[in-house]
């Protein structure tokens, strides 16, 4: 498999275990979240709801409680005790004794005269007539009231309860100032948090308490218009650019409604800590994954490349027998159809060589030509045999003879064969023999043979001057003898390489060899239990690799693979 | 001087009678066969002192017919000729008790030396069994 392809394989398959991993986890997550955010908002209104229902309930009593003492003022005394200031600076301390809820108490009669007055404010008040004042008309139509905030007459800020009270005679109004700092008060308890607001609002969306950041007493409300609220409403509506929380509820006397504003940013704070945290840990969670699933996918592609890759290198070496054992039964075939008409035509040269001998002969003229030609058939019959004769040893399965070799002895034989040829052609033979190299079990002819083809062919690569090394090596981890046979020669090309090993394959001209040297040596090696492997660079050289097992060559050459 | 007797089985004409007439040319006593029960059936109906069995014949085959010859005849030598890399018939045909085998195409000189060398062992046997 190509490079590309591994990519693209290990791509896939860890995409695939993310993705399946992810899902689960991305769904989790989102389910949580939404169930989470589902309960938190709920609690959410509900809190502020509560906050709401108890300020109301705080201001509805504030009010209950003004009036009714009030009523109680004004329907235990007559209106000449009323209209007594001292009497009704006695009945103000009394009250204020109670709460300091109230700043002034006045006593108009029926034409709006101001018959009495206790408090800050009686040099300005003292003789107001109120008799066309708009609260003045209210009280007598419907007997009580509670003013929004006006500046009045003393031009400050505040706002007036007023009931009327029926005399047997004459109806009076008793009226009270009202600290809108306790009003102010009782709203404020509802702004909670960093954010939180809380203030009242009249029927025209007029700010009746001051709220927390924006806004004055008497101006109008920041933020959406809850005036016409009549009943508990909330809502998650745009104010100044953010979302805020609202809750409106109309107060009792229905004039006034109570609007409680938070930022939901901070109450919603610990559901945004949750997101946070349920992102984070799916988060962590994707990194987790990704990592194992990258890191397992690499692991199982480096595994599955080395596997293939030995896969491939026994699949050569498979090939490479099985191509040798199809190519020797060929060869053997071959060898046998030429092997008897050749003894059909040595014996028919044979005969009449026998005839020629023959004396009534010896007079022929042609005798010598005769006698030439026959020798001739007789060479080159005996050329074509000594082929099918090798072509046989290469296919024969004879089993090699199995003694102590001494490798390194073996080489110096072989290189002492052909060093008179190399001294002549100005090649150098250089030995790098490893002393303890073990005795191996082998077979001391063959191997000679494929010495001797190896450097043949080395020195025939090189022609004239180069140089020739031979190394030996022992491998004690799998116990077995490396020889290395390396000459500095033009080398072999690519396309050329995978095929020396194949019978007849050969690059010398005709005649000069058969082509069957490597691939006997080949099928030697292989039959003694070793390999033999080829490397080669053009312009560089070419090296041969023998391995071969210490023990008998009981095990065949595939359990080299690995090697 | 070599009066032994020669029987020749080959199935390839060509070979059979060249080999036939050049092994006569030097003297010898020689017979040919085609094939294998001919060759039995001569060997029935004369005597013959070495077989020359190619191995590889049409029918009944060198190995069958050399078992065949050992079983009737077992006193007749018989020399192997191969055309191919059959070393293991070969060794096998001197296991069923052949006295050689050569390979196909063998120079005559060699072919000679054997038969006489197998000639020298009948005789030895025949002496020493007789």
């Amino acid at each position: 498999m190509a490079d590309h392809q591994y990519k693209k394989l290990g791509f896939n398959i860890a995409m695939t275990i993310i993705i399946f991993c992810v899902s689960p986890l991305l769904i989790l997550g989102i389910v949580l979240y939404m169930h989470f955010s589902n309960q938190y908002e709920m609690r959410m209104m509900e809190t502020l709801r509560t906050l709401a229902e108890n300020r109301r309930g705080a201001l509805n009593l504030f009010f209950d409680e003004r009036i009714a003492q009030l009523v109680t003022l004004g329907y235990t005394n007559t209106l000449e005790q009323m209209s007594n200031e001292e009497f009704l600076g006695k009945a103000f301390d009394v009250m204020q004794r109670r709460s300091r809820s109230f700043i002034d108490l006045g006593v108009i009669d029926q034409e709006g005269n101001h018959l009495a007055y206790v408090g800050p404010y009686r040099e300005i008040l003292k003789g107001v007539n109120y008799k066309h004042e708009e609260w003045f008309y209210a009280v007598k139509n419907t007997g009580e009231y509670v003013s929004d905030i006006f500046l009045g007459f003393r031009k400050m800020p505040h706002f007036i309860i007023a009931i009327l009270v029926r005399g047997k005679t004459e109806n009076w109004v008793l009226r009270a100032t009202i600290n809108s700092d306790v009003l102010q008060d009782i709203v404020d308890a509802a702004q909670i948090g960093k954010t939180g607001d809380a203030f009242i609002i009249n029927r025209d969306n007029i700010l009746q308490t001051k709220p927390r950041f924006r806004g004055e007493v008497m101006e109008p409300a920041p933020g959406p218009d809850f005036s016409k609220t009549m009943t508990f409403t909330e809502e998650l509506l745009p104010s100044n650019g953010e979302k805020r929380l609202y809750a409106a509820v109309p107060l009792k006397s229905k004039q006034w409604v109570l609007v409680i504003g938070e930022d939901p940013k901070e109450v919603l704070a610990p559901l945004l800590r949750a997101k946070y945290i349920v992102g984070f840990l799916v988060l962590a969670g994707i990194f987790v994954i990704s990592s194992v699933a990258v890191y397992t996918t690499r692991h199982l592609m480096q595994q599955l490349i080395i596997s293939d890759q030995k896969k491939a290198a026994a699949d050569e070496l498979l090939m490479q027998s099985s191509k040798m054992a199809a190519l020797g039964k060929m060869a053997a075939g071959i060898a046998h159809e030429i092997n008897n008409p050749l003894a059909v035509i040595a014996e028919k040269a044979g005969w009449l060589k026998d005839l020629l001998a023959e004396e009534d002969m010896a007079h022929s003229p042609n005798l010598q030509e005769f006698q030439d030609t026959l020798n001739r058939i007789e060479y080159h019959v005996d050329r074509a045999k000594k082929v099918t004769h090798r072509l046989l040893g290469f296919a024969r399965r004879m089993e090699p003879v199995i003694e102590n070799v001494d490798i390194n002895k073996v080489l110096d034989e072989s290189v002492g064969f052909l060093e008179n040829e190399a001294r002549f052609l100005n090649i150098n033979i250089q030995k790098d023999l490893d002393a303890n190299l073990p005795i191996i079990k082998s077979d001391t002819t063959q191997l000679q043979q494929v010495f001797l083809n190896i450097l043949n062919n080395a020195i025939d690569a090189i022609g004239r001057n180069g140089e020739i090394n031979i190394k030996t090596k022992y491998l004690p981890r799998n116990n077995l003898v490396a020889i290395e046979i390396a000459d500095n020669g033009p080398g072999i090309p690519k396309e050329v390489l995978s095929k020396i090993f194949d019978p007849f394959f050969t690059t010398k001209e005709v005649g000069q060899g058969t082509g069957l040297g490597l691939s006997i040596s080949y099928g030697i090696i292989e039959k003694l239990g070793g390999n033999i492997k080829v490397a080669s660079e053009p312009d560089q050289g070419t090296t041969f690799t023998i391995i071969l097992p210490v023990s008998e060559p009981g095990t065949r050459a595939h359990h080299l693979a690995g090697y | 001087m070599d009066n032994f007797k020669v029987l020749l089985v080959d199935d390839e004409d060509d070979f059979r009678e060249t080999l036939q007439k050049r092994l006569r040319n030097r003297k010898l006593q020689v017979e040919g066969a085609e094939n294998g029960y001919k060759a039995l059936e001569m060997l029935q109906s004369q005597d013959f002192d070495v077989v020359i069995l190619d191995v590889k014949m049409p029918g009944m085959d060198g190995i069958q017919t050399l078992q065949e010859i050992k079983i009737k005849k077992p006193e007749v030598e018989v020399i192997m000729l191969t055309g191919h890399a059959s070393v293991e018939s070969g060794i096998q045909g001197m296991q069923l008790g052949a006295f050689d085998y050569v390979m196909k195409p063998v120079p005559l000189d060699e072919l000679l030396d054997k038969m006489r060398q197998a000639y020298e062992r009948k005789t030895m046997r025949a002496s020493h069994g007789g």
